[in-house]
């Protein structure tokens, strides 16, 4: 059990955090105090062009240097700081919240590896399972991740997720149930400009977790939900599928349904289950993932979690409970409860 | 000869209280143990092969079966099976043979892996109220897909999809030949996968022309000695499977003898009536990988690429190696047979000591494969000792896409597992030619018997990834975080890439 929320201003008008800490701390009793976060998307503009690394270190001394170094290696620091943090009074600050500007050099990275965001994925996946003390959290642009152990507000006020503006935002309230409650283990999830929330258990992990591996990514933060951030990334930015196609390959349609559809639609659909089985999610989930273009969001196949969609002008409200849209909104409109396995998408207005 | 007579394996005594002297365990006992003399039914023990034919025909329960009634001082290392073995080549000065698979007492893996369930913070699935879904497809599949926008705008798909094999359960039967077992028996099995949705393989036997009702639900097999095979037996198949070893005796091949040898037999393998029906240890057009990769070619070329190709291999040391070398070769599907997997006739040395468990094979296989990035490309069938839907769910979350049955199915069937499949004298009329003996198996009564098993598997495998919270055999398949081992030790926990049960 969980609460999520996920928000969307599809002009990229920009919100502060402070609705959202309140539309997530109204689903404490989802929660435990064991973990909460937030993503926010564009909050970064004076940065847009470049890398915004989130890193815990347990200590500025051995791990950082580290994390300088390989960041050296790869490419230029542009600028880099703590994340401004207020003390909260029954939170433990276990880790160092760090934040890099990262302009990668694409032209050291030989074979498969063409793009920026291969030089990024590389120096995540290096950084969390060889570097001691460290963890990026945080690798897209002009987004962030903010998380930690401890109840929705006492994280928002740590963090001072007010003081941050974004037209995306993603919120999480954790009752860790598969793994310690620590700071890494917190949603959102994120890599590059993939980030997700996740209110459920994929029984399905196993699997999907030895799949992505087969591509390089390695599940390293001990839940379950990190590996749905490498399957859109995968499927999203390596074989560039569409999101309805990524949603459709996480949570397909039975077979019993496609057995009904019209020959063309079936043959799609069986090669969809067919080639991306391995990535088919199960287990009950509903899941918010923020993109560079917009939001997707959807539930397992036969809607074990909830979700509630609410709706006013260019603007997508998304979470467990409809309180919570309601304390985003209070104007809100078209309130309805998606279907199984029915994706919501929200994109940009060009 | 000095050697004298070994005890008798088995006692058998009739309760002649109880018995009505009806002369059926006399009908019924093809191995000679019952005569009679005058008014009186004689036993003779030292014929018995416990194959409890008597027994389960006897109408009294009159008959009484005891093992070992005179057995050997005990000697740990000196046991009875190693005396007589030397004991017979003393006499013989021959290779033993045996049937059936594997009997040693070596720790079986499977009993020593546990299945997980949901608990609380994720719900079980009832697969009585929500769907559950089985379906397997086994063939070549892309590594990834690529779609293209029709002018209307719609979506289509741009890559094509491999044939593939459909099979509502994945449990198939594996290639048992006609020749090793009778025509009554692939019977049965044919009309009962055909009925379950699923496949079964045709050995190294030819397809009787009775067989092509179901031949779309018969995987032809090619293997070293290539009986049986011309064009029109490869388009008649669902799929061709090439066998090149088998678990019951990796390195070896095959050998049926001429006993079994009959018309029909010599006419569905085209070799000479009477004749022993022997296969070359290799395909003597295969010394390599790329030998085999022509013939795999050459043989879809025959086929017009309409039929998946699967790779037989026995389980052995380097198995992971040798699978990702099929995986390259353009075969659909690879399967491993480990080393319990049964056979009409071996060598027992062989039987007995070469090749390697399958479940470490199928962790192997699936994890190299995953090195090479093309796990999902191909299929993975798992064969070798599978008996029951535990072993089966314990495959697939192993990395299995789909399992070979082939002693359950028998065993469904009537036989017993008394392992004297290559004397032609089964007296449950499967794994003999005699027509008396054939005809006590009755192919619709053997269908049903073979269906209800496999129905009976599919609802506990649908019932054990349920209790999981998983609705989709593809979730199960490599899932080995819902695997724990128990009592096994760090070396093949390592290769089994499993958890210790507690971890």
């Amino acid at each position: 059990m969980c609460g999520i929320i996920g928000f969307i201003d599809r002009t990229k008008s920009r919100i502060d955090g402070s609705s959202i800490k309140a539309a997530l701390s109204l689903m404490n009793e989802r929660g435990s105090g064991y973990g909460a976060g937030y993503a926010a998307y564009g909050i970064y503009p004076e940065y847009a062009d470049y890398y915004a690394l989130h890193v815990f270190f347990d200590n500025l001394a051995k791990p950082k240097k580290k994390v300088d170094e390989i960041l050296q290696q790869w490419g230029e620091i542009v600028h880099q700081e703590e994340i401004p943090t207020t003390p909260q009074p029954n939170m433990q600050k276990v880790h160092i919240s760090w934040r890099y500007f990262f302009k990668p050099s694409e032209e050291l990275m030989a074979g498969r590896m063409t793009s920026e965001d291969d030089v990024v994925t590389y120096i995540v996946m290096e950084v969390n399972s060889n570097v001691k003390g460290a963890t990026i959290f945080s690798s897209g642009k002009n987004m962030g991740v903010f998380k930690a152990s401890g109840w929705a507000e006492e994280v928002a006020d740590f963090y001072r997720i007010q003081d941050y503006k974004g037209y995306i935002w993603l919120a999480h309230n954790r009752y860790p149930t598969n793994s310690p409650g620590w700071w890494g283990g917190a949603h959102p999830f994120n890599l590059l400009n993939w980030s997700v929330v996740h209110n459920g258990e994929i029984t399905s992990y196993g699997t999907n977790k030895r799949y992505v591996e087969e591509y390089g990514y390695k599940c390293t933060l001990f839940t379950d939900t990190e590996v749905v951030a490498y399957l859109f990334d995968l499927l999203g930015r390596q074989h560039e599928l569409s999101h309805e196609m990524i949603v459709r390959a996480l949570a397909p349609p039975f077979w019993e349904d496609i057995d009904q559809m019209p020959p063309k639609e079936a043959e799609l659909n069986k090669a969809i289950r067919l080639t991306y089985g391995p990535a088919l999610m199960n287990g009950p989930f509903a899941i918010v993932v923020g993109t560079d273009d917009g939001i997707v969001c959807f539930t397992d196949r036969i809607k074990l979690r909830p979700l509630v969609v609410g709706e006013n002008g260019n603007r997508l409200y998304i979470s467990s409970e409809e309180a919570a849209v309601r304390i985003l909104d209070p104007e809100v409109k078209n309130i309805h409860t998606p279907r199984a396995g029915e994706p919501i998408i929200a994109r940009f207005i060009e | 000869m000095t050697l004298g007579s070994v005890p008798s394996k088995f006692k058998v005594s009739i309760d002649r209280d109880q018995c009505m002297d009806c002369g059926r365990c006399i009908e019924n006992c093809s191995y000679g143990v019952y005569r009679r003399e005058g008014d009186k039914i004689l036993i003779e023990s030292r014929k018995c092969t416990a194959c409890l034919r008597c027994v389960s025909m006897c109408p009294r329960d009159a008959i009484t079966l005891t093992e070992k009634p005179v057995d050997y001082r005990s000697h740990p290392i000196w046991t009875r099976e190693v005396r007589e073995d030397i004991i017979k080549q003393a006499r013989t000065g021959k290779i033993i043979l045996s049937g059936m698979g594997n009997v040693r007492d070596l720790p079986i893996i499977y009993d020593r892996l546990l299945l997980d369930a949901c608990q609380v913070t994720t719900p079980s699935i009832d697969p009585l109220r929500e769907p559950m879904e089985l379906r397997t497809y086994l063939g070549k599949k892309p590594s990834k897909l690529k779609f293209r926008k029709t002018e209307s705008g719609d979506v289509e798909l741009e890559t094509k999809l491999a044939p593939n094999l459909k099979l509502d359960t994945p449990i198939m039967i594996g290639h048992m030949s006609f020749g090793a077992i009778s025509l009554n028996s692939q019977l049965s099995m044919a009309k009962a996968v055909t009925e379950a949705g699923t496949y079964m393989g045709t050995g190294e036997g030819g397809l009787h022309r009775d067989l092509y009702p179901y031949q779309d639900h018969m995987i032809v097999q090619v293997a070293s000695g290539r009986f049986g095979v011309d064009i029109d037996y490869l388009e008649r198949g669902a799929a061709i499977e090439i066998k090149i070893g088998q678990g019951a005796k990796p390195g070896i091949g095959g050998h049926l003898p001429g006993e079994k040898v009959n018309e029909e037999v010599s006419r569905t393998r085209m070799i000479p009536y009477g004749s022993d029906a022997i296969s070359p240890a290799p395909h003597h057009d295969i010394y390599s990988i790329e030998d085999l990769v022509q013939l795999i070619r050459s043989l879809k070329e025959a086929t017009e690429w309409k039929k998946p190709i699967f790779v037989k291999v026995a389980a052995v040391h380097d198995i992971g190696a040798i699978a990702a070398g099929i995986s390259r070769s353009s075969a659909d599907a690879v399967v491993i047979d480990g080393f319990r997997g049964g056979t009409g006739a071996a060598p027992k040395v062989f039987r007995d000591h070469v090749g390697i468990p399958i479940e470490v094979a199928i962790s192997k296989v699936d994890q190299t494969l995953r090195e090479q990035g093309v796990r999902n490309e191909i299929s993975v069938i798992a064969s070798g000792g599978i008996r029951s839907s535990a072993d089966l769910a314990k495959s697939i979350a192993l990395g299995a896409d789909a399992v070979y049955i082939g002693t359950a199915a028998l065993v469904a069937l009537g036989c017993r597992v008394c392992g004297n499949c290559y004397r032609n004298l089964c007296p449950w009329g499967i794994a003999t030619q005699r027509p008396d003996l054939v005809s006590r198996l009755d192919p619709e009564a053997g269908a049903a018997q073979v269906s209800n098993l496999i129905h009976g598997w599919t609802m506990e495998l649908g019932e054990l990834m349920g209790a999981a919270g998983i609705n989709s055999i593809e979730s199960l398949r490599g899932n080995r975080n819902r695997l724990r081992g128990y009592m096994l030790d760090e070396g093949t926990l390592k290769v089994l890439d499993v958890l210790p049960a507690g971890a």
